[in-house]
């Protein structure tokens, strides 16, 4: 792995980023589940972390690695409390299709 | 001596938080005696004062009890000044309070709020002590609002009867006026002299222009006017015989009515500075004396007469204010303290005995039934018409020799006030006294009984004084005098010429002949009828039909601009603007809330797109 990493240009890992970073984003436009649009944040988290850990590595920084654990700790809290009111919307209307949680609206 | 000055003042405090905490486990004769004996103390605690003072070289003591306020450039302490003048306020004050205290034990006896009254009357010493006692301005306003809370409390005492109620209100709305003008002193003394303190604003009295001094002279006029119930705010104090009638013999006749001409007096130095603001208060003075005299003659009621009387010499104190005889007006204040507390006690021992009448009309010939309050109420009515050797005399004496002096003018409505004086309280000795016995259609009343002995002994003291009073300031007794003992408080006062033996002895026959026309015109018009029309003018009856105008200009204006808002500015204006702020809100909260779609992938695209912009801007700023 690390022989591939020093061999591979910045570019690529960057360009990587980049696209897992939109497929979440179009994962989380078009998909009407709750547990598919969860998978699609994670994926632009991650997206972002890996773009954080390259340009870490380019520059010389450290800092750009200390934000991704920030970023891993807060995911993982956040789908703590997501996947929570994900399971207690399915045991009241058996589904998590999140076009049907509409009653909010003005 | 400074702690004895101190436990004086905080021993009517002490029995208040005692009858306070104690209260629900004390009997009503231990909450009497409690309430009584801390001020019997706080009474022998001043004649050792008292008599200490009198052998000290230097007569102004301050005692600094602890600091209150110190702000900025404003410093002002908790503490008290003990000299001639606040000494001789504290010994009748607390003496009076002390001999009222025992009266009302029996006075009050089965009363249900009986804990509450001796709580309020403890307050009230208390109050009147740090009133007195205080070495500034500030600390003589806390007192000078403890004393109008206290009357407010006992007058609207029995608040179940609405007139006792409204008589509460009245008398605060009308005190507040005069609050009002003793706050404007304050500021005025503290903006040109940049002290409260007495001793301070003395020291720097000869510094102030005389607009300003006259300024401050009237505004304490103001606050003299509504506390001592002088024209134009007299009217509260006779609905104030609402109250309890020994809360009317201490607070509204012998103590607390009384404070405004002590602060002019205390204020003496800064009244020396305003020829035209002395000669206000003297004009004041008189006139409201000659007012409320007349109006005297033409009530009914025993004790709106009695209150209408206090007015009236209140208003003689306030001429010998203004006249700049501080040490007369001290004279007369003591002196009508002693017969007017006298003459409503009587007047209460009379109306104990007929349950509660009060219309003079339904009294007469009671001289028999009761052979205390008879000699007793004797004793104050000679005292207040001014026959002598009794204590009236001399004190009106001083007053109007000191007058003669200075303003024929002002003379001359004294001795025209003198002779209605004599004639309106002979007018209500013989109808209370002499005379057939009317009292028998009052129900319940067959055989009029004298009061217990707390009520009687009390009379009975006060009225030695009122007989023995005068000594304190016998005109040919030099150098042992009441006003050689106030004199080093006026110390910047120029002093009154006096008049020539010759003189004096032609003033005082005036006097006494003035005591003797209204004594005898009296006699002849009541001895032999109870009722007179001729003499009792519905004019005077409706007291000038001052209410009425004050109601005319006051309270009809302001009754139509309360209707007036209450007809258009709350609905128009104030409703208005209420639902238009709510009525527009809804109409943009209909336009917005289409914006509120409720899915959720709205939402995130609409995230995604805000997102997009923000790059697209970050990107072109770079570049």
């Amino acid at each position: 792995m690390i022989a591939v990493f020093t061999v591979a240009p910045a570019a690529w890992y960057l360009v990587l980023g980049a696209l897992l970073f939109g497929i979440g984003a179009f994962g989380l436009l078009t998909r009407r589940s709750a547990l598919i649009m969860f998978m699609c944040i994670e994926l632009m988290l991650n997206a972002v972390n890996l773009t954080f850990v390259t340009f870490s590595r380019t520059l010389n920084d450290i800092a750009g690695q200390a934000s991704v654990f920030f970023v891993m700790v807060v995911a993982a809290a956040e789908v703590t409390v997501g996947l929570g009111i994900v399971v207690a919307v399915f045991r009241r209307r058996s589904s998590t299709s999140v076009d049907e949680m509409n009653e909010l609206k003005g | 001596m400074a702690h004895i000055a101190t436990f004086l003042l905080l021993l009517p405090l002490l029995g208040y938080v005692l009858v306070l905490l104690l209260g629900n486990t004390l009997k009503e004769r231990a909450i009497g005696a409690v309430a009584t004996g801390v001020v019997a103390i706080s009474f022998i605690l001043t004649v050792v004062t008292f008599v200490m003072l009198l052998h000290r070289s230097n007569r102004e003591v301050t005692v600094h009890l602890f600091n209150w306020i110190s702000v900025g450039s404003l410093h002002v302490p908790a503490a008290l000044l003990v000299d001639p003048l606040s000494i001789t306020m504290c010994l009748f004050v607390t003496g009076i309070s002390a001999l009222i205290h025992l009266y009302s034990t029996a006075y009050m006896h089965g009363e249900r709020d009986y804990r509450k009254f001796f709580l309020y009357l403890n307050l009230f010493v208390f109050s009147m002590l740090v009133l007195v006692l205080a070495n500034n301005l500030l600390m003589t306003f806390v007192g000078w609002e403890g004393v109008g809370v206290c009357s407010y409390w006992l007058v609207s005492f029995y608040f179940e009867r609405d007139s006792a109620a409204s008589a509460g209100k009245k008398a605060f709305l009308y005190n507040r006026v005069g609050d009002f003008g003793l706050l404007v002193a304050m500021f005025l003394l503290f903006h040109f002299t940049h002290t409260l303190n007495y001793l301070g604003i003395f020291h720097l009295a000869g510094t102030l222009s005389p607009t300003v001094a006259t300024l401050t002279v009237l505004a304490l006029l103001l606050a003299a006017t509504g506390k001592s119930a002088q024209i134009p705010l007299f009217n509260w104090l006779p609905d104030a015989m609402e109250g309890p009638t020994p809360v009317s013999a201490l607070i509204h006749a012998a103590t607390m009515v009384t404070a405004g001409v002590y602060l002019l007096v205390r204020m003496s130095p800064v009244l020396t500075m305003s020829p035209d603001g002395r000669l206000t208060i003297a004009f004041i003075g008189a006139i409201t004396a000659f007012v409320a005299a007349t109006i005297a003659t033409s009530q009914r009621d025993i004790k709106k007469v009695l209150a209408f009387s206090t007015v009236s010499q209140i208003g003689y104190m306030v001429l010998a204010v203004g006249v700049g005889a501080y040490s007369a007006a001290i004279f007369l204040m003591i002196a009508h303290a002693f017969y007017k507390a006298l003459l409503f006690l009587g007047s209460g021992s009379v109306i104990h005995a007929l349950n509660g009448e009060q219309d003079m009309g339904k009294m007469g010939g009671l001289a028999k039934y009761l052979p205390i309050t008879f000699p007793a109420f004797l004793v104050g009515w000679l005292a207040i018409s001014g026959i002598p050797p009794f204590a009236g005399f001399f004190a009106k004496g001083d007053v109007l020799t000191n007058a003669f002096e200075h303003n024929k003018l002002l003379w001359a409505i004294g001795v025209i006030t003198a002779i209605l004086t004599a004639y309106y309280m002979t007018r209500l000795f013989v109808l209370t006294f002499r005379g057939n016995e009317r009292f028998h259609e009052i129900e319940g009343v067959h055989e009029p009984h004298e009061s217990p002995w707390p009520m009687t002994v009390p009379l009975i003291v006060l009225s030695v004084l009122a007989i023995v009073g005068g000594v304190i300031d016998l005109p040919w007794a030099h150098g042992a005098t009441l006003a050689h003992f106030l004199n080093p408080v006026f110390g910047f006062v120029p002093a009154v010429a006096t008049a020539s033996t010759g003189a004096q002895w032609g003033l005082a026959l005036v006097d006494v002949a003035a005591a003797v026309i209204g004594l005898l015109a009296a006699f002849a018009i009541w001895r032999d009828t109870s009722e007179n029309p001729r003499f009792e003018s519905k004019f005077l009856e409706h007291v000038w039909y001052w209410d009425n105008f004050y109601d005319d200009i006051i309270g009809k204006p302001l009754t139509r601009a309360a209707q007036f808002s209450d007809d258009v500015v709350e609905p128009k204006i104030i409703d208005g603007a209420v639902s238009g702020v709510g009525v527009s809100i809804r109409d943009s909260a209909e336009g917005l809330r289409k914006i509120q779609s409720g899915f959720v992938r709205q939402y995130a695209l609409a995230m995604v797109l805000g997102f997009a912009v923000i790059i697209v801007y970050l990107l072109a700023r770079v570049h």
